[in-house]
């Protein structure tokens, strides 16, 4: 896959790859930090048909989630041998009662059960976060358990 | 009363009032460019209030806000994109600077000011305002457009050019022989080559110097780095507006970033100053009898932008509508057209109509080029329309 890069001069650099669809889609970064959505219209390939401010919170929720499927799934094929072990993603929201505070205070294997094994943030994985670790919004939690135990985190992170 | 006391309560009121325009401005999605220079004509000579406390004052502050223009100009592009911008650019650079410098020139010539207003009237003329012209296409949601880096390219070519114009305006205005003007002249090409290669190989070490870590030490250093190098290329006749651009050019990285969060403000103020000092001098009862004039030059010039635009546009293979886009967005004047007229009316070396003539045809294409912006899509889908509708039955 080709990343293109150009170059805006005294606004910020623009990168965008052309998908099989024949669609350029990608982000202008700008240089205050935020990023636009860009994707071309499909009769005018010139111009976009969105081009969407994102603040850079926002930006990285939208990488978690197009990051976090295939991590998923890597897991999901792992755990394929061990029946009753399933894997499901959390998004820390904003206003979340965990949002600034460390993962330790959420207890949540010693309450549920169920283990944290990676939180996708700005589109990087960070693989088993210790009890320090600060969860911010958009921070998308990738925890393994039974269901019953992944229901219970829901519940602690949803209620604190 | 006191002379203190005036000089606060005017200078407060119009800022005041320049507050309240800009809010205007931004209710209706204007540049505030045009509207500063209308409370300019509104206060200032042979307007409905004469301010004489504020001149002194005035007078510094509007030859600061130009440094700060300038600088701040050299602080959004990097050595780099200035060199790969004018290899990429320099073909259509050439177009541009043709077509829209010779409007200005011929105007000079016809209305009898000589080879010096010819000149003046030309600069005013070619360069478009890369301020006004960015806003526009991010407002309209045109970053991601494929016209946009030819656009942009443009631009940048401009603000180079300015950097071999200005000390060439400056040496002429100041009424320097051929030889002395050349010399000027060969000087200032000598510095800008210079600055580039420093910037381009040593650009983290001049950033070094300026940076700090404290918000008020990289304040003070920075606007006296700039005043410093301003006035050093004053005094060797090189226009102090380049000297502050050149020093835009070598900070660059992180301290540019930096550079351009904490003097933005700074700039508005003094440059908001700078516009309405213009406005200030110039007597709204010498516009009616240019504004014929400046109506042609502006439809002339529209023309020759959007000209220069759409053929840039085509060799990059965009379509028509691209190539419309990419047109009006360079045809707003603005901050630079004022500051050469400005250079001009300081220096008293031109005929009293140029300050008029200029105010009249900035305000005239501050508020035109938006529109024909946001215009050009329906313009052309409209003329494209036409055709069919004739050839189908009602």
């Amino acid at each position: 896959m080709k990343v293109i890069e150009t170059r805006l001069p005294g606004i910020g650099v623009r990168r965008e790859i052309i998908t099989n669809s024949g669609r350029r889609v990608g982000i202008v970064a700008q240089r205050d930090g935020d990023l636009d959505l860009i994707i071309s219209k499909a009769n005018d390939p010139d111009t976009c048909i969105a081009s969407i401010r994102l603040t850079t919170d926002e930006a990285a929720a939208i990488g978690n989630l197009f990051g976090s499927p295939q991590l998923v799934g890597q897991l999901r094929d792992e755990h394929r041998d061990l029946p009753g072990v399933s894997t499901r993603q959390f998004l820390i929201t904003p206003g979340s009662p965990f949002d600034g505070r460390s993962l330790g205070e959420t207890r949540m294997r010693s309450r549920s059960g169920a283990s944290l094994v990676a939180v996708l943030r700005s589109g990087q994985v960070q693989a088993s976060p210790g009890p320090d670790f600060q969860l911010a919004a958009g921070d998308l939690l990738v925890v393994v358990g039974t269901s019953e135990g992944l229901d219970a985190a829901a519940d602690i992170l949803q209620h604190g | 009363m006191h002379t203190t006391a005036l000089t606060l309560i005017e200078l407060g009121s119009v800022l005041l009032f320049l507050g309240i325009l800009g809010r205007l401005a931004g209710l209706i999605g204007l540049s505030p460019i045009p509207l500063y220079l209308i409370g300019g004509l509104f206060f200032g000579s042979g307007g409905l209030l004469e301010l004489e406390g504020v001149v002194n004052f005035s007078e510094v502050a509007s030859e600061i806000g130009v440094v700060l223009l300038l600088l701040m100009l050299g602080l959004e592009y990097t050595a780099k994109e200035l060199v790969t911008g004018l290899r990429q650019s320099w073909m259509a650079g050439i177009v541009d600077l043709v077509l829209n410098f010779t409007p200005g020139v011929l105007v000079g010539f016809i209305l009898g000011w000589g080879p010096v207003g010819a000149l003046v009237m030309g600069g005013v003329t070619y360069i478009s305002s890369s301020g006004i012209a960015a806003k526009v296409m991010s407002d309209l949601g045109r970053l991601g457009n494929r016209e946009t880096p030819t656009v942009l390219a443009i631009l940048v070519f401009e603000d180079l050019a300015m950097a071999v114009y200005l000390p060439i305006l400056t040496a002429v205005l100041a009424g320097l022989s051929f030889a002395g003007g050349l010399g000027t002249v060969g000087v200032s090409l000598l510095v800008v080559t210079l600055v580039l290669v420093v910037a381009l190989r040593w650009g983290n070490v001049v950033s070094a110097v300026v940076d700090s870590k404290d918000r008020e030490v990289f304040l003070l250093t920075l606007i006296g780095a700039a005043l410093l190098v301003a006035g050093l290329a004053s005094a060797l006749q090189v226009s102090a507006a380049v000297g502050a651009f050149l020093l835009g050019i070598a900070i660059s990285g992180a301290t540019a970033e930096n550079a351009a969060r904490v003097l933005e403000p700074l700039r508005d103020l003094f440059a908001a100053i700078f516009f309405v000092v213009f406005g200030l001098n110039t007597d709204p009862a010498s516009i009616p009898p240019v504004l014929g004039v400046a109506l042609v030059l502006a439809l002339v010039t529209s023309a020759t932008k959007i000209g220069t635009g759409w053929w840039a546009a085509s060799r990059q293979g965009i379509g028509r509508l691209g190539r419309a886009r990419a047109g009006t967005a360079l045809v707003a004047r603005g901050e630079f057209s004022i500051v050469i007229a400005g250079l001009a009316v300081a220096s008293g070396a031109v005929d009293g109509q140029l300050a008029p003539l200029a105010t009249t045809y900035v305000l005239l294409m501050a508020v035109l080029g938006p529109v024909m912006a946001r215009l050009a899509e329906p313009a052309m889908e409209l003329l494209a329309r036409r055709p069919r509708e004739a050839v189908e039955p009602a």
